[in-house]
């Protein structure tokens, strides 16, 4: 018996205690008992976690637990990866929690954070999102994933209390989730009747007496629906509002641990059930993660809330490994298995390093949320002087959502960019064609992506603050630094020592069937693939940098006649003291940005102009607009919901109150009945 | 490989670093002498920079530690680049390293650096120069890259001294179409990236069409010389590039000493050759408007895109 057992039943017997004292430990307590209860159930998790991907396996049938059909887990190396990312960044969150809803600084963010409610869900979700890849047939894996779904939707609307914009993200988010729920169901429900069997076991076994057709069907169904959890455009929209709204712990969780599923899904599904299949599944995703990826970041470099910012980052990073994961099945179709399995492998380390950048973001702009109850960049600033250590996290993390060398999001993009230039040795009109736009789209996001960060750290939490808020914003407590310390540490092993996780993603990459891959090896020190020539080694990227950096820095004061550093009024082209006004906003950073994008964009713009009531010749007031509204939403959403409004208000015309009506209605609905059943359908 | 090996990353690393100043100065003087002026001569920016470097050292009052940092990174970063790249040789202990995409993000790290710095200081300039430096940096991106994937086709790998061992070896794919486009593409790219005239213009001090001078305005004495050295640096590093990749030939792809000189002596002709040409040609140019230089950048991408589907049909069979 391997430690997984054991390890993922005390992460369960944590996360119920947790849940407990949530709901039962009064005042101060509470979020320390919750805190440590669910850190406690992430390691154990990441334990589990890290024994799969060792190559332990475990598995565990409960018939009796739901009616009917039973429970049904195991985990393989791939499930593996998967729970120890969650769980990793769950311990860290989990700690980062404590602080975070206990006594808050401005009163203003932790609210509805830290209710009984609130407190007593976490735990639940924190579990849940660490089982979901243990699930081993189909209703168990609905069953979980529903349960992970409501229990995000409860802690999204932990503060609506506070601000009414968290109802509408809580509606939004719930009305998406279950309509890639149904989707969910329709596809899963379909394979397991054509494959005659619910167990993924089964499910594997009958996939390849299905027609083409049906498992056509069953992709799409799928994917989509995984896809929507994974924030791929244009079922994105769930996303920008609910990743803000929600207390910013439980942003770190959805946006670094959640997100991940709706990729494990599309990898499970695609790859290990149905066994891989034609080109044109692979080529949609590719389609999916290229607009997502590019899109995502577009919006967010116009984005101005930090929180929102990060969001659509999520998006984007989601898109990147979505046509990772789409140039696999690519590979894969056209039987060029070994570039195939480092594809795979690239997403899934971009899977990880997601991750551990994006949750210690999420928290150190949960940070700034606390200590100064803003997330509009344009009102910040500053904060470097302020928050030292919350500043330099947030540009730690920020190095590694800007795949730059020393992060570590530049290795896995690297090995993505590796595998898709490698690729196109492959034959096939379609590859050379996807493959070198799939470049552009890469290196164009991480283009973007580089102003976006550039954006949040400069304006954010540099120069001067623009608001008394930001001026006055304090430390965070010691809990919330611990556990940003902890996902900053994660960040930074990844971006030295990538290659340990080589042999754990090579068994990760198998398990779907991609064999004999060996796509990362090396040690700890190098990343060198096996089957194309090429290596990089971070380690020494690092030593060069700074010994670089050491003497770029050194010699000047060797040669310079005076060592001191001396003060003086900023210049500003001799324009006398400039006043935080004066400095760039996050609004005037992307304006060149939204020019060049201008086609993509639409941004809307509005003047008013109110002329005063004597003449029309002189004006009282103008009132200059520009928004950037998300177009997709506004193209593809407005016009199904004001549709289904206009349905609504004419159903309600039918319903005037007038019993006679109703009669009618009721006698002409059966008399149609009977016609239609005499007329013999 | 052990001895001359380390003596041509040195050497590289240090012809960028010493010759970088020289080749501004030798721009500078071209273009002087075109316009006929009597210019300052070669040797000005070196001594600029002993003039910077002797002055005290200033911190603006309320920038922090990136603003500090960053002129050493610039530095830094374009160090490391000089040392990966094969400029003399491409058999360097080095070699096994020198990741194309690793280069462009190594630079892409300065430019970074440098923005950050920009709208550290806090005034209106810093953050205009910082935001419209990365609005170029993000469009210039996909054009390298896509470039190199062209590049990297025949060589079947993004390793930089093996494709340009194999140019040397093979020079036909120089002249294919491929390698054509590929180059036009790196060569408005590189423009891009450095700074120079149809992008943006390196002598400007007017507000309105300022993109690199504005991020460093704040700059003053020892941070301000080594702003400078990164940026004639970059200029050095990638002309080098495209020098190595376009016109490998006289390259070390042996360990002989004489190779090695030969090497030195030929990269810097053909540096200085294309500075010359380049500061010629911005002679005749004007400077565009910014909001123009997307379209410029989406022509070389484009240029980039062709270059990677013509290889592959023409490579393909």
């Amino acid at each position: 018996m391997s430690v997984i057992g054991p390890a993922l039943g005390a992460a369960s017997a944590l996360a119920s205690a947790g849940a407990a004292g949530g709901l039962l430990v009064p005042g101060r307590g509470r979020a320390a008992a919750v805190g440590v209860c669910t850190a406690g159930a992430g390691g154990a998790s990441l334990a589990a976690g890290v024994a799969a991907l060792g190559g332990a396996r475990w598995s565990l049938d409960l018939p009796r637990l739901l009616p009917l059909a039973g429970v049904r887990l195991a985990v393989d190396p791939l499930s593996g990866l998967f729970m120890a990312v969650a769980g990793a960044v769950v311990a860290a969150v989990a700690v980062y929690g404590i602080g975070y809803t206990g006594r808050s600084a401005h009163g203003s963010s932790s609210g509805g954070a830290s209710s009984r409610g609130a407190q007593a869900v976490l735990p639940v979700f924190a579990l849940t999102l660490v089982l979901v890849p243990a699930a081993a047939s189909v209703s168990t894996f609905l069953v979980l994933w529903e349960a992970m779904a409501l229990a995000s939707l409860l802690l999204v609307l932990a503060e609506h209390r506070e601000r009414a914009s968290v109802r509408t993200a809580g509606v939004w988010y719930a009305v998406m989730t279950h309509l890639g729920l149904v989707l969910l169901l329709i596809g899963l429900a379909l394979f397991a009747a054509r494959a005659g069997g619910q167990s993924f076991a089964e499910l594997r076994a009958g996939a390849d007496g299905m027609s083409p057709a049906v498992r056509g069907v069953v992709f799409v169904a799928v994917a989509a629906g995984f896809a929507s959890k994974a924030g791929g455009v244009p079922l994105h929209a769930w996303l920008p509002r609910a990743h803000p709204e929600a207390p910013s712990h439980v942003s770190a969780l959805m946006s670094a641990a959640m997100v991940n599923l709706g990729i494990y899904g599309i990898v499970r599904v695609g790859f290990d059930l149905l066994g891989g299949g034609p080109l044109w599944w692979w080529l949609g995703l590719i389609a999916v993660g290229a607009v997502s990826a590019v899109y995502g970041i577009l919006q967010a470099a116009m984005a101005s809330d930090l929180k929102r910012l990060l969001a659509y980052s999520t998006s984007e990073n989601m898109g990147l490994v979505l046509v990772g994961v789409g140039a696999a099945g690519l590979f894969a179709a056209s039987d060029n298995r070994p570039l195939a399995a480092l594809a795979l492998a690239a997403a899934l380390l971009h899977v990880v390093n997601h991750s551990a950048f994006k949750a210690l973001l999420f928290c150190a702009a949960g940070s700034v949320l606390r200590a100064t109850g803003l997330r509009d960049l344009d009102r910040l600033g500053g904060l470097r002087a302020q928050m030292p250590v919350t500043a330099g996290l947030f540009a730690l993390g920020a190095l590694g959502a800007v795949a730059l060398p020393p992060g570590n999001g530049f290795i896995s993009e690297w090995l993505l960019l590796q595998s898709l230039i490698h690729g196109l040795v492959g034959p096939g009109v379609s590859t050379a064609i996807v493959l070198p736009v799939a470049v552009a789209v890469l290196a164009l996001s991480a283009g973007l992506a580089a102003a976006v960060f550039v954006k949040a750290l400069g304006v954010g939490f540099f120069a001067r603050p623009r608001s008394k808020q930001a001026g006055s914003a304090a430390e965070s407590p010691p809990t919330m630094l611990a556990g940003m310390g902890l996902l900053a540490a994660y960040c930074v092993g990844l971006a030295l020592v990538p290659g340990v996780l080589g042999s754990g993603l090579d068994r990760a990459v198998s398990a779907v069937g991609l064999s004999g891959t060996r796509a990362l090896s090396g040690g700890g020190l190098q990343v060198r693939l096996q089957e194309v020539p090429a290596s990089l080694a971070p380690l020494w990227v690092v030593i060069a940098l700074t010994a670089a950096l050491a003497v770029a820095a050194g010699l000047p004061r060797l040669i310079g006649r005076r060592r001191r550093r001396k003060n003086a009024r900023l210049w500003d082209c001799g324009g006398g003291a400039p006043t935080p006004r004066m400095a760039y906003t996050a609004t005037s950073f992307a304006e060149p940005l939204q020019r060049v994008f201008d086609d993509v964009l639409a941004p809307e713009q509005d003047v008013n102009v109110t002329p005063l009531r004597e003449s029309a010749y002189l004006v009282e007031r103008v009132r200059y607009q520009r928004r950037v509204p998300d177009r997709i939403e506004h193209r593809v959403y407005e016009p199904v919901l004001v549709a289904l409004g206009r349905v609504g208000a004419g159903a309600r015309r039918l319903a005037s109150g007038s019993v006679h009506l109703y009669l009618g209605y009721g006698f002409f609905g059966l008399v149609a009945l009977l016609l239609v059943l005499a007329v013999g359908w | 490989m052990s001895g001359t090996g380390f003596a041509a990353v040195t050497a590289q690393v240090v012809v960028v670093v010493g010759g970088a100043p020289l080749l501004a100065g030798l721009m500078r003087q071209v273009r002087a002498g075109m316009e006929g002026r009597a210019g300052a001569g070669i040797g000005q920016p070196w001594r600029d920079m002993r003039k910077l470097l002797r002055k005290e050292p200033i911190t603006p009052v309320g920038t922090g530690p990136a603003f500090r940092t960053a002129p050493a990174l610039l530095v830094a970063t374009t160090a490391v680049v000089a040392a990966l790249m094969p400029l003399l040789s491409t058999n360097t202990p080095l070699s096994g390293k020198a990741d194309l995409i690793l280069v462009v993000a190594l630079l892409a790290l300065g430019t970074v650096a440098l923005a950050l710095a920009g709208l550290d200081s806090g005034t209106a300039f810093g953050g205009m120069g910082a935001s419209r430096e990365m609005t170029v940096a993000a469009l210039v991106e996909p054009t390298i890259l896509v470039a190199v994937f062209a590049f990297s086709i025949p060589a079947g790998s993004t390793n930089l001294p093996a494709i340009v061992a194999g140019a040397v070896r093979d020079p036909s794919r120089l002249a294919s179409p491929a390698g054509l486009l590929a180059t036009a593409a790196l060569a408005v790219a590189v423009l891009a990236e450095t700074g120079r005239i149809p992008v943006d213009n390196p002598a400007t001090h007017l507000e309105l069409t300022m993109v690199h001078e504005a991020m460093v305005l704040e700059y003053a004495g020892p941070d301000l010389a080594l702003v400078e050295l990164g940026s004639q640096m970059r200029l050095t590093v990638l002309l080098g590039l495209l020098a190595s990749l376009f016109a490998p030939w006289g390259i070390a792809t042996s360990s002989s000493w004489a190779a090695l000189a030969v090497a030195l002596v030929m990269f810097i002709v053909k540096v200085a050759l294309l500075g010359t040409v380049l500061a010629a040609a911005e002679v005749f140019w004007a400077k565009l408007r910014l909001f123009r230089v997307p379209e410029l950048l989406a022509g070389s991408f484009l240029l980039a895109l062709l270059a990677v589907t013509a290889s592959y049909f023409l490579s393909g069979e």
